[in-house]
């Protein structure tokens, strides 16, 4: 009888606590996998970040203040998501809502501000068609742009299912995986401000 | 206008119906495929089909499928192969073969495109998705949905390489598609963006089963199996997984920015504006270099496996094993720029890259001896499989050593972009990788339906295939060193034709092993009565997968084994504990079978398909079905069930009454007559 029950809690521990820690885990690969793509296109605007081809150069296209803003709002974002995932721990379905909300808001800010930086860049004749080196700035940047945005989408989709199915096994999985996507974001988007815009002025 | 809308630059005039070799092999393809669906049909069997098959997310299953891909794929491949011999065999001076050269390029480009994504990688994805949680004592792998979603990725992908014979045209720019020819300026057509977009999509589903099968291994394991318990072919699918990772992203990036560059005018890799087209093949190699070692690192499993089983010993040397695959995988990225020393960075550069890529023979020499170790005073059977490896020993060898000779930049100098080269890399990938798993599938064949394949044809099979391929690449080492070129069209020197000659008498008895090996299958299958194994132990091998039921019942284990040693199962034997009474059983948690796999992979296919015709509204509305599949797959609660301890010991019982499992294709096809 006790061999019964022993192996029946082995199975429910297998199957309930570790589901969760394997998936935290292969997203934790995954977000590597993605590092990886990162430095990838790092490596060739490293390569490719003096190709102007008669074009300009980061010194005349680069507005360092407004991209100081830009940042803010994306690592303001990581800073609220974090109470998003305080509230989460607390069981505090509205709050965790909330948060997850003003977080939405400050990265579709952080979208919003490199969308209209595009635009001005390729109004002015200077878009990714212009040089090698604004083909590897836009690829860069808009690769990160693309993940930020996606990650919008998740966090609409979780701010959906925290309504209508609450804070559950699944969801808590999910929007655990969501916060470290979004530091991960985070953390590159240092990189970007580093390499592309601060060396791209000196 | 409305009609750029809805077709893109997709007109009639893109089905090349003029040329009556590429209207043979659609119509043969829609041919076979209209019979298969015939068949499936007129066995009444769709909703089997749908409900046990495509829709499986049971490693099991979806390893078959992937089998079966790369069987079909194989077949298209090695048919591109026999043209290029044919074709090259009349080529010379007033000859000029049978193939002009726009449709000769993209024949070479497919082939390698073929063999090497839809080949190679369905091949041991579908070994090791079959095999790997079976001799970990796991019931599936982490993300059993995730699989099936990248197997139906790369049916897409293999999908649209097939699509492109009948509309449009492939890729000319060879399998690796280096700028500037590949850029839109010299390639306008479709053919590039087809090779692009089935690597790419392809890709993506290679990365997240690397991604699996990392987390399966590492987190799924039975207890008590320690990573130096671990088989020796797990072992190699643990480093391959992390060279997948590691390098995957990196052909995503180089195809994308390629991609950019073709789509959306930028100058990645063109000619002027700030391109660079050596930074296209630094990327491409830093992921094509390890890539090669992703192939063969699970042939070395294999034959590990297949070495130790039938010269009835143990493994010689599993911990330098383990430690000379790690040393591969790692000197595999400090190789990539011996693919291009004529890039011109320097001596120092090219020497250091020359030696890291010489250094690379030494673990693998450790392999080799520990497989000559190990037969060494065993009592060695001659089997198919053991016949695929002695072969591969011997032939391997010969091509380990001329890339050690290719390394060495003086001599890569003369011999890069010659017939030596292309007679190098089929010797290690023909000898090496495909020897490999043809050793495994014979191998383990016995493990996934239940019956062993004829071994007459198997040896008829082998016996073609090693003569073949000798007789149609050493002539090429040879055309290497009289200064032929690769992938020449057309050709004025009469001294080469008599090798070309024998190269194609080559090609031809290879193709009689690959017949042989589909006669092998259909015989195999038809005498599957006296061919059946009731032991679940065919060969008393010494890993877990052979302590299970031939084929394992769809939850494999119904108790989680208890591991104690490396060669668990040997040792479970050894000590009288195998196969003993295992009730009272406990529930299983298995996971349902999902649709969204087969939904993912159509959208796929059609995004793809829309994206190289530039059909713009119609890769949108595939993103976001896309889009709409994951969301409501990630909305679904009812993902998976809990079958109860009671049904576990009927599959059981059933099992053991008749020596086999219920679940399985054997099975079907005895119950239907």
């Amino acid at each position: 009888m006790s061999a019964t029950s022993a192996v029946l809690h082995d199975d429910h521990a297998e199957h309930g606590h570790d589901a969760t820690e394997n998936s935290l885990f292969g997203f934790w690969v995954y977000l590597m996998t993605d590092c990886i793509l990162f430095a990838s296109l790092f490596a060739t605007y490293a390569v490719l970040r003096h190709n102007y081809a008669g074009g300009p150069t980061g010194t005349e296209l680069f507005d360092l203040r407004y991209v100081f803003v830009e940042t803010m709002f994306l690592l303001f974002s990581s800073f609220t998501n974090g109470f998003a995932m305080i509230s989460l721990h607390k069981k505090d379905r509205m709050a965790t809502i909330k948060w997850l909300f003003i977080t939405a808001l400050l990265g579709l800010g952080f979208v919003g501000m490199e969308v209209n930086e595009f635009t001005k860049l390729v109004t002015e004749g200077n878009g990714p068609d212009r040089s090698g080196f604004l083909s590897a700035f836009f690829s860069l940047v808009g690769t990160h742009g693309t993940h930020v945005s996606i990650g919008l989408i998740w966090m609409a989709v979780m701010m959906g299912q925290l309504y209508f199915k609450g804070i559950t096994t699944a969801t808590t999985s999910r929007i655990l995986r969501l916060s470290l996507f979004w530091h991960f974001l985070d953390i590159i988007w240092v990189g970007v401000f580093t390499v592309v815009y601060l060396f791209g002025v000196i | 206008m409305f009609q750029s809308l809805l077709f893109g630059k997709l007109t009639i005039s893109a089905i090349p119906y003029e040329n009556p070799i590429i209207m043979g092999a659609v119509g043969a393809s829609a041919l076979l495929t209209m019979m298969t669906l015939g068949w499936v049909t007129y066995q009444g069997r769709w909703g089997y089909l749908w409900r046990e098959w495509l829709t499986s997310v049971d490693h099991k299953r979806i390893g078959v499928m992937y089998l079966i891909v790369a069987g079909v794929m194989l077949l298209r491949g090695f048919a591109d192969a026999i043209m290029m011999r044919f074709h090259q065999a009349f080529a010379e001076g007033a000859g000029h073969g049978f193939l002009p050269p726009e449709h000769y390029d993209q024949i070479f480009s497919a082939h390698g495109t073929i063999m090497i994504i839809f080949v190679a990688m369905p091949f041991f994805i579908g070994l090791m998705n079959y095999i790997v949680p079976l001799q970990i004592g796991a019931r599936d792998v982490a993300y059993p949905f995730l699989n099936s979603v990248s197997f139906w990725l790369t049916v897409a992908s293999a999908g649209l390489v097939m699509v492109s014979l009948a509309i449009g045209d492939f890729s000319q720019a060879g399998w690796t598609g280096y700028p500037p020819f590949s850029e839109k300026e010299f390639s306008p057509g479709p053919g590039v963006d087809y090779w692009i977009w089935s690597l790419q999509l392809g890709g993506v589903g290679t990365l997240m089963t690397g991604i699996n099968f990392f987390v399966t291994i590492l987190k799924m394991r039975a207890p008590g199996m320690t990573l130096m318990k671990m088989p020796v072919f797990t072992w190699t699918i643990l480093v391959t997984t992390v060279l997948i990772m590691l390098s995957f992203p990196v052909l995503t990036v180089a195809l994308a920015l390629l991609t950019f560059d073709r789509y959306l005018d930028m100058h990645f890799f063109t000619n002027g504006m700030g391109g660079n087209q050596m930074m296209f093949a630094n990327l491409f190699w830093i992921w094509g270099h390890p890539e090669v070692y992703i192939v063969l690192l699970p042939a070395f499993g294999i034959y590990s496996e297949v070495v130790s089983t039938f010269s009835r010993k143990r493994l010689f040397g599993y911990n330098s094993m383990v430690y000379a695959t790690v040393a591969i995988a790692f000197l595999s990225f400090i190789v990539w720029l011996h693919h291009f020393f004529t890039m011109g960075a320097g001596a120092d550069v090219n020497a250091f890259f020359g030696i890291a890529t010489g250094i690379i023979a030494i673990p693998t020499g450790v392999k080799i001896f520990n497989w000559l170790f190990t037969m060494y005073r065993g009592r060695i059977e001659f089997t198919t499989p053991m016949l695929w490896t002695l072969g591969f020993i011997a032939t391997f060898a010969i091509g380990g050593m001329t890339g050690v000779l290719l390394s060495v930049p003086g001599a890569d100098f003369m011999l890069h972009n010659s017939e030596f080269l292309v007679a190098h890399f089929h010797n290690t990938l023909i000898g090496g990788v495909l020897f490999g798993y043809f050793a495994g599938y014979t191998f383990w064949f016995p493990k996934m339906f239940g019956f062993r394949l004829d071994e007459k044809w198997g040896k008829r099979a082998f016996w073609s295939w090693l003569v073949g391929f000798y007789l149609a690449f050493m002539p090429l080492y040879a055309l290497g060193f009289m200064g032929m070129p690769r992938r020449l069209v057309h050709y004025d020197n009469p001294a080469w034709q008599p090798y070309l000659l024998v190269a194609l008498l080559g090609g031809l008895v290879i193709a009689y092993g690959i017949a042989c090996q589909v006669i092998q299958l259909v015989v195999s299958i038809k005498n599957r009565k006296a061919l059946r194994d009731h032991t679940g132990d065919i060969w008393n091998s010494h890993s877990l997968e052979w302590s299970l039921a031939s084929p394992p019942p769809f939850y494999n284990f119904a108790k989680t084994p208890h591991v104690e040693s490396l060669d668990a199962f040997a040792h479970m034997k050894e000590n009288g504990i195998a196969y003993r009474a295992t009730a009272p059983y406990a529930p299983i948690h298995m996971p349902r079978n999902s649709w969204v796999g087969v939904a993912l992979g159509a959208l796929t296919f059609n995004f793809g398909f829309a994206m190289v015709w530039h059909i713009w509204l119609a890769a949108a509305a595939s993103l976001v079905g896309m889009l709409a599949a994951v969301v409501l797959r990630a909305s679904d609660e009812d993902v998976d069930y809990m079958l109860s301890a009671e049904e576990v010991a009927r599959h059981e019982k059933n099992a053991s009454a008749q020596g086999a499992s219920p679940a399985g294709l054997a099975n079907d096809l005895i119950t239907q007559g």
